[in-house]
């Protein structure tokens, strides 16, 4: 029997090609290390806690809750959104929050593992790819209640629901493609981490999140130019069945998203371990 | 016989450290950005760096057990963690052939809120296997660790004992090609350890062992190749394993003696080690057998009669080991000239290989005060063809009874 060998030294083989292959071939082998670790910390989660799955979208829903009581009393007037405001921002802080988490997820899952990370070799790509279970499972819970929302509020029942699900897929694509890239940066360093926290609240704001794209001014020049804007937006169109403004650009991101997955993985994978060599053990 | 294959294969790897952590950071994204370049270009020593690892080269077979024993901070785990693919040299190559197994730290990937059940998943998805595997082993694995009681309880209730033998449990089911080991088996009681042994021998045939230890006695009890590593270097290399031990011990013959007590009545003016043919002042080597001679000079320094000599000897682990018979009553010790030289003799020394130090404390004659106390007066090392983990290996004749003893 053919014994598989491994070399370890200095210099790097930079075909992509190569690299996506052994990174694709260690996300397949490593599918039940995956599994195992978001099935692990999930169990961990929840059997310490009484409330459980509702820590998990308790911060959208509050921040939504915040907006709705603006808006209802007066305090501020938002332009209009064309559905039941309520839906709107409880739809936009739900999804907002999905792609935020699915930014942060490669970078918690590899923290959380830095222990094992030092001591044992192992496909490094079964991290992020638990961190997308782990998304997936918290997600699910978040498209039931976007579901309750909308027959709440007298939406109603259209087929365009049924791409929910894909629509929320590509969100987590999304957000696991910026977060693989700044993962080594911000396993190295701290500050990584706190900048785009500030950053992505402050984001938010240029998102058409809790209020719609305005007619004109910069501010509808920067939530036209950010890219989460047509995630959110095209997202929320399916959940009430009306007719996405930014599909093309919506398209744009997709196909730009899926090779910078790829790109993203390798970058991953050849930088885990000069990040292991500065940690601690 | 015919030589096995190569299965690990080492060449002129070398590694570096920085010493300071910001520097270090920052190097890292440096590296990061020549790592996406290729990394083609020689590296050097960069401010602030030193080699942890410095050309190491060395072959292993299939069969055959590497021990790599150095000081701390001599590059060991460094080493390891190259082998184990952890972190990628700075220069050289290393060719691993075969399914890795490592056995650096057990119990990896264990939840503490979970049961132990739950962790043997998550442990052995760590380390490699399918969920079918797993379930095929884990009744022996739970045997193996002898939890069956308390395998559905969380593991952070666990002893520290049980979860390594939980964790070793679920790593014996590896059949690795080759076997990494760093200092693990050194926790959990002695039965446990001897299982680990046993479980390491009967691998051994078939695997290629790496290993790491302290603890001399294991090292040549199981490895047939030996490296010394100081400062990074191999500094001995070879298949004398009783060579490179006593080239280990004898790095820590440096004379640290410090007085922990003394009320003035006398002081030491000159100690060493008496050996007829191995006499160095530096490394006093003595041969299983010879005999320990030891040469002392105190300055009398106030009028006191002939103190009590207690000479007390240390294992490197600072374990005491041994006391020389005191002087008695009736010796024939005299003070001239306000000075006491004498010498101790103890004949057939037959404390086994190693290292030791020699430690004196002076008592008033007849009573229990002392004055003086000196720790690391002296060290010696006695060399020997076997390592013991005993501190003495005693002469001993096996013989058939001629006739019936009654």
């Amino acid at each position: 029997m053919a014994l598989e060998t491994r070399i370890y030294q200095k210099e790097n083989n930079l075909k992509l090609s190569q690299l996506l292959k052994a990174s694709l071939k260690d996300i397949y082998s490593s599918r039940f290390l995956a599994r195992q670790i978001a099935e692990r910390d999930i169990k961990a989660q929840y059997r310490q806690s009484y409330l459980g799955i509702i820590w998990a979208f308790i911060t959208p829903l509050a921040t939504a809750a915040v907006w709705i009581f603006l808006n209802l009393s007066g305090t501020i007037r938002v332009t209009d959104t064309g559905i039941p405001y309520p839906v709107y921002a409880f739809s936009g802080t739900l999804i907002w929050s999905i792609i935020v988490e699915a930014i942060n997820a490669p970078t918690s899952s590899t923290n959380s593992a830095r222990s094992i990370l030092t001591k044992i070799n192992f496909p490094k790509e079964a991290l992020v790819i638990s961190g997308i279970y782990k998304l997936l499972f918290n997600s699910s819970v978040k498209i039931v209640l976007l579901l309750v929302f909308i027959f709440l509020f007298g939406i109603g029942f259209h087929w365009s629901i049924f791409l929910i699900p894909l629509a929320i897929f590509i969100a987590l694509v999304f957000g696991t493609t910026i977060g693989l890239f700044l993962t080594p940066l911000s396993m190295l360093y701290k500050d990584i981490g706190k900048i785009i926290s500030v950053g992505l609240s402050f984001l938010m704001y240029a998102t058409p999140v809790v209020y719609a794209i305005p007619e004109s001014g910069i501010m509808k020049t920067l939530m036209e130019i950010n890219p989460i804007s047509p995630i959110i937006l095209t997202t929320r169109n399916m959940l009430t069945g009306t007719m996405p403004e930014y599909l093309g650009y919506y398209i744009v991101i997709i196909l730009l998203a899926i090779p910078l997955l790829f790109v993203g993985l390798v970058f991953y994978r050849i930088s885990i371990p000069i990040i292991v060599e500065r940690m601690s053990a | 016989m015919e030589e096995k294959e190569v299965l690990v294969k080492v060449e002129g790897v070398s590694k570096k450290f920085c010493k300071d952590l910001k520097t270090s950071l920052w190097y890292g994204i440096k590296d990061l950005v020549s790592n996406l370049k290729g990394n083609q270009t020689e590296r050097q020593l960069r401010e602030k760096e030193f080699w942890a690892v410095k050309d190491i080269d060395f072959e292993l077979r299939r069969g055959g057990c590497l021990g790599l024993i150095g000081h701390n901070g001599a590059g060991k785990s460094t080493l390891l963690k190259m082998l184990n693919g952890l972190i990628n040299p700075d220069a050289g190559k290393i060719t691993i052939k075969g399914r890795v197994g490592a056995l650096i730290e057990l119990g990896a990937g264990f939840n503490p809120i979970l049961s132990g059940r739950e962790n043997i998943y998550n442990n052995g998805a760590v380390l490699g296997f399918t969920r079918k595997e797993i379930e095929e082993k884990l009744e022996e694995i739970i045997d193996f660790a002898e939890l069956r009681e308390f395998i559905d309880m969380p593991v952070q209730n666990y002893s520290s004992g049980m979860k390594v033998r939980l964790g070793f449990a679920v790593a014996a089911q590896m059949e690795p090609d080759v076997l990494i080991i760093d200092e693990v088996l050194a926790v959990g009681d002695l039965g446990f350890i001897l299982k680990c042994f046993k479980t390491i021998d009967e691998i051994l045939p078939n695997t290629a062992i790496v290993f790491v230890s302290h603890s001399m006695p294991t090292v040549s009890r199981i490895c047939n190749n030996i490296i010394l590593l100081e400062r990074g270097n191999a500094v001995y290399q070879g298949a004398d394993i009783s060579e490179g031990i006593d080239l280990y011990y004898s790095r820590f013959l440096d004379n640290d003696s410090s007085i922990v007590f003394d009320d003035n009545s006398l002081s030491l003016e000159d100690t060493h080690l008496i050996s007829d043919e191995w006499y160095s002042k530096e490394k006093p080597i003595l041969r299983w057998g010879d005999d320990l001679k030891l040469y002392f000079k105190f300055n009398i320094k106030r009028n006191i009669k002939i103190p009590l000599f207690r000479i007390l000897i240390y294992d490197k682990e600072q374990r005491p080991v041994a006391i020389l018979d005191p002087n008695k009553k009736g010796s024939n010790l005299k003070i001239e000239n306000g000075g006491l030289e004498f010498i101790v003799t103890h004949r057939n020394l037959q404390l086994s290989k190693g290292f030791y130090t020699v430690n004196i404390t002076v008592f008033k004659e007849r009573s229990n005060n002392p004055l003086l106390r000196i720790n690391g007066l002296l060290s010696f090392q006695v060399s020997h063809g076997e390592d013991h983990f005993q501190p003495f290996l005693l002469s001993s004749v096996f013989e058939n009874i001629d006739k019936p003893l009654k």
